[in-house]
């Protein structure tokens, strides 16, 4: 009758088990095998309940319990810590369901021993039960990171009830708690302490939250929403300490900050539990490694759950340990073949609104590619991963509905090319062809909301549509709002003009976007930082839904430029973002070797200079030494290994860098002025350099070249640069807007004044215009083309208030930025990186 | 090494340790100098590492220092787009650089420089790579 186990055997031993059971089972007649059970949490009792569906009192069933509880959901301890549910809604199986199927179940006894030889299980309490199966199902444990004082009181981990009725305890007392931890259980656990009034500081080791299963995208999105509900997240944050005497008082991080914590909860993963296995001889890796029966390496014992390997892995989830009980409960119950071959997992966040989802693997890999959606107004982000025409991954943030049809494609490896193009709108995407996106706006009901800025219903613009007789996006903005604002929707309002019109509509010319990852263009992306509080490259990605997870070489400067010039001093520059000339602070030439150019104020050098030059290019063999258009020496073919040495001799002499090749001021050209010159009016290299001083280190759309001339004869030739001065008698003259480039434009005069304090306040100003108004990438002179001379005088000329602002905003941002990025990197070591080979080999 | 028949008769993957995947900054590069040339190594926003002959095929840029962006890099001499894990050209532009397998373990990097498809005399071992 138990010829499974002979079936499949190949080892003696198992043989004579099972003699030995068919012999003792025919003469005992009707007395039941012994299955015992250690562990009555969530896989152990699958199995049970699993085993008694299929094969009802086949076993005399003892179930031993650590817990003094009958068994619970596991999984939904964090909405009984949120105070969402009690315990006695999570109780899965009474004991009246243990009495009522004859299952003895022994609560709050751990069980100490297994007598492999003997066949017996000792309890703590010293109870000694025989088995003829042996089921161990003793889960996992919190991973305790080994920092000095994580054994103080005070210390909890997020596993059992237990736990949750210290943190419960400690909540009701108030005060802070810190958590250890931004993975699942961590930030389950950090919202339920705050929900019960706690202050809550979360730790995370890696930069975004739940690395491992969401990505960086969604890990933001969710990191705002639970820094909306009060939680402070430190993320790259490494704890080295545990503070306390006799109860914790704080968490001391690696960086030295000190976070003051009455209780600390430590959720940085689960370790599978296998003392007992490990104990008892049995085959154990990181779990006690199981074949794909759930047998462990002594054939009359099985193991399920956390506390398992399986083909090299653990798991930690339920659908894993859901898919092993079966199995285990099929083999038991006498059934041949079952075979449990791995799982592959999804994930959701428990927390109340808060809708996360991820399953399988959204690294991506060669041949992958992404669909991401994007919908700002909703707070929603989504990303399939596909290869091949099958879904590999999916990450789900804010709109979690279609989860599990998305979990179930992928489990069964469906082929979904057909679906590609819209699969991403969700199950619920019906009618219409398939790639056609208006019919996802057809089927949308009237209430669905098109424009989270002025709440406009999708009913409300179609009503607006077809009864004012409206045909294009301008109109339904005047007549509904609809778009009116930061112009998220209007690509839906189009849509939605389309299928209320039909063929009646046609679509307005488009406004030429940013780059392909965006419809938005350069002027809406910068409103919308501007105006919404944008203040990182991820929030701007969702905000104005980027197609793709990390934008491109074309959109991610321009980005970054946006954010540092409405961000001073807040916004952190992304170094990945920059174009490798400003990464290496150096001109990147056609064999990959580096050009150094150091700054000389208005043109000025002296002989230490000059020396130090010379010995830089014997030093380094520079092969070409050449004399700038902008008054200042270029050294070339520096190798970029060699560039924090050659800068460091430069730096020595007092030279820095010369922003050469920066998208922000390069020179000031000067011609030498009324201190030599007999035609000089002013002091134009004095005033140079003063301008010089004022402007170097700022980040503008494009270079910005600036010159003095000291007479109209204009030998700087500053009526060819972005502002050139050209000094008069009777004061300045202010040219802008001149390039001597491709396009040779010479300059507009912007204005007469008559002291060198008007010209620098007046440059203050116009290049914060310039950084606030251009388009990244823009030269000021077809910016002004684009503008008009008019627009900029009415800014700079006609409104003082607006120009001594302008100015006011442009020295606050030159504090942040002019330090100098040669020092930083020859003395200080930043970005050593950049410079040094990762590794020479063969 | 899709074909079984040459793999039969190829020695088995030596993998070079490099470093750290640490060590490679989030969507950026780090290059590795080899008796052949350099080879770039690539890590994306999700933790991939990709090795690719640090030059483009257009006007041999170095591919190190451009913009990492998804799986692709853009060379920073004149903008070409190139696919990470194939060493493709993205159109309209049409060429290939040499790629190299990577292995991840842990944190660790490995590049299987004897199974690199350099594009200077192709792959060094006739294993059928184009």
């Amino acid at each position: 009758m138990d010829m499974h186990l002979s079936s499949n055997n190949g080892l003696a031993v198992e043989s004579d088990a099972v003699e030995l059971n068919e012999t003792e089972l025919l003469s005992a007649g009707p007395a039941r095998e012994r299955l015992v059970v250690v562990g009555n949490g969530m896989a152990g009792m699958k199995t049970v309940e699993e085993l008694l569906a299929k094969a009802p009192g086949r076993f005399d069933i003892t179930v031993f319990g650590a817990e003094p509880h009958p068994n619970y959901n596991r999984i939904m301890l964090s909405p009984v810590l949120a105070g969402e549910k009690t315990f006695d809604q999570i109780v899965l199986n009474s004991r009246e369901w243990y009495d009522a199927n004859g299952i003895t179940l022994l609560t709050g006894e751990p069980v100490e021993g297994i007598d492999r030889a003997g066949k017996t299980v000792v309890s703590q309490s010293g109870r000694v039960v025989p088995y003829d199966r042996l089921l161990i199902a003793t889960g996992s444990m919190p991973f305790i990171i080994p920092v000095p004082g994580s054994t103080l009181p005070g210390v909890i981990g997020f596993r059992d009830l237990a736990d949750v009725d210290a943190m419960l305890a400690a909540a009701e007392k108030g005060g802070r708690a810190v958590v250890i931890g931004g993975g699942l259980l961590g930030l389950e656990a950090a919202n339920g302490l705050r929900v019960k009034g706690m202050d809550v500081t979360v730790v995370h080791l890696m930069p975004t939250l739940m690395e491992r299963q969401l990505d960086p995208s969604a890990g933001m999105l969710l990191q705002r929403e639970l820094e909306r509900r009060g939680i402070e997240m430190l993320t790259g944050a490494d704890t080295a300490e545990i503070v306390g005497n006799e109860w914790v008082s704080a968490v001391r991080l690696k960086d030295g900050r000190e976070l003051p914590a009455d209780i600390v909860v430590m959720a940085v993963g689960i370790r599978p539990n296998m003392a007992l296995g490990k104990a008892a001889g049995l085959d154990c890796g990181r779990g006690i490694r199981v074949d794909d029966q759930m047998r462990t390496s002594d054939p009359s014992i099985y193991a399920v759950g956390e506390c398992v390997e399986h083909r090299g892995l653990t798991y930690g989830l339920v659908a894993p340990l859901f898919d092993m009980a079966k199995v285990l409960a099929h083999d038991l119950a006498g059934g041949e073949g079952g075979a449990y071959a791995g799982s592959v997992t999804s994930t959701k966040l428990k927390v109340t609104g808060v809708d996360v989802f991820s399953a399988g693997d959204f690294s991506g890999g060669e041949g992958t590619e992404d669909i991401v959606f994007r919908d700002a107004a909703r707070g929603v982000y989504k990303r399939l991963v596909l290869k091949d025409g099958k879904l590999l991954g999916a990450v789900l943030y804010g709109d979690t509905k279609d989860g599990a049809w998305y979990f179930s494609l992928l489990k069964d490896c469906a082929d979904v090319s057909a679906e590609r193009d819209t699969m991403i709108f969700g199950q619920g995407f019906g009618g219409g062809d398939a790639g056609d996106p208006n019919a996802a706006i057809a089927a949308l009901p009237d209430s669905a909301e098109i424009c989270g800025c002025n709440g406009v219903c999708k009913g409300t613009i179609v009503k607006a549509i077809t009864e004012k007789g409206l045909t294009s996006l301008d109109e339904v903005k005047a007549h509904t709002k609809a778009s009116a604002s930061c112009g998220g929707c209007s690509g839906t309002v189009e849509r939605l003009l389309a299928v209320t019109l039909g063929d009646g509509f046609t679509a307005a010319p488009k406004v030429k976007p940013m780059c392909k990852c965006t419809h938005h263009t350069h002027d809406q992306v910068r409103a919308a930082i501007v105006d919404r509080g944008l203040k990182t490259m991820a929030e701007v990605f969702q905000a104005m839904e980027w197609t793709t997870p990390d934008g491109c070489a074309s959109c991610r400067p321009a980005l970054n430029y946006y954010l540092l010039c409405a961000w001073p001093g807040e916004y952190r520059d992304d170094y990945q973002s920059r174009y490798i000339n400003e990464r290496a602070h150096a001109n990147i030439q056609k064999d990959g070797t580096y050009s150094v150019v150091p700054r000389m104020w208005g043109g000025l050098t002296s002989a230490a200079e000059l020396r130090a030059i010379a010995d830089v290019v014997d030093k380094f063999a520079i092969p070409t030494v050449k004399v700038t258009g902008g008054q200042r020496i270029d050294l070339f073919g520096v190798k970029k290994e060699d560039l924090p040495a050659v800068w460091a001799d430069l730096n020595a002499a007092g030279m820095v860098s010369g922003h050469a090749y920066a998208k922000g001021l390069r020179t000031v050209k000067t011609c030498v002025g009324s201190e030599w010159c007999r035609f000089g009016t002013q002091d134009s290299t004095g005033l140079g350099v003063k301008l010089e001083r004022m402007t170097w280190g700022t980040w503008t759309p494009h270079k910005v070249k600036l010159a003095v001339s000291g007479c109209p004869r204009n030998c700087a030739e500053a009526t060819i640069k972005d502002l050139g001065v050209v000094c008069i008698d009777s004061g300045y003259e202010l040219h802008v807007g001149g390039n001597g480039g491709l396009h040779v434009r010479a300059c507009d005069l912007l204005v007469r004044v008559a002291t060198e304090e008007e010209v620098l306040e007046y440059t203050g100003a116009f290049m914060q215009l310039y950084r606030e108004e251009a388009r990244y990438l823009e030269r000021t002179a077809p910016w002004l083309e684009r503008v008009g001379l008019d627009h900029i005088k009415a800014a700079l000329v006609e409104d003082p208030e607006r120009r001594r602002a302008l100015n006011a905003r442009f020295l606050f941002s030159q504090t942040f930025s002019q330090d100098d990025p040669w020092a930083e990197r020859a003395a200080k070591g930043v970005d050593r990186h950049e410079f040094n080979l990762l590794a020479e080999v063969g | 090494m899709e074909n079984a028949v040459s793999e039969s008769a190829i020695p088995e993957t030596v993998w070079t340790q490099v470093g750290s995947i640490d060590d490679i900054p989030v969507l950026g590069s780090r290059v590795v100098r080899t008796a052949d040339g350099d080879i770039a190594l690539f890590r994306t926003a999700a933790d991939e590492v990709f090795a690719l002959e640090d030059a483009c095929p257009h006007k041999q840029g170095p591919l190190s220092q451009g913009i990492v962006h998804g799986r692709r890099v853009t060379c920073p001499l004149h903008n070409w787009v190139i696919e990470l894990a194939t060493g493709e050209a993205v159109a309209p532009d049409e060429g290939r650089t040499g790629h190299v397998p990577v292995r991840v373990e842990g944190r660790s990097v490995a590049i299987a420089l004897g199974e690199a498809k350099l594009s200077r005399g192709g792959c060094r071992k006739a294993c059928g790579h184009v």
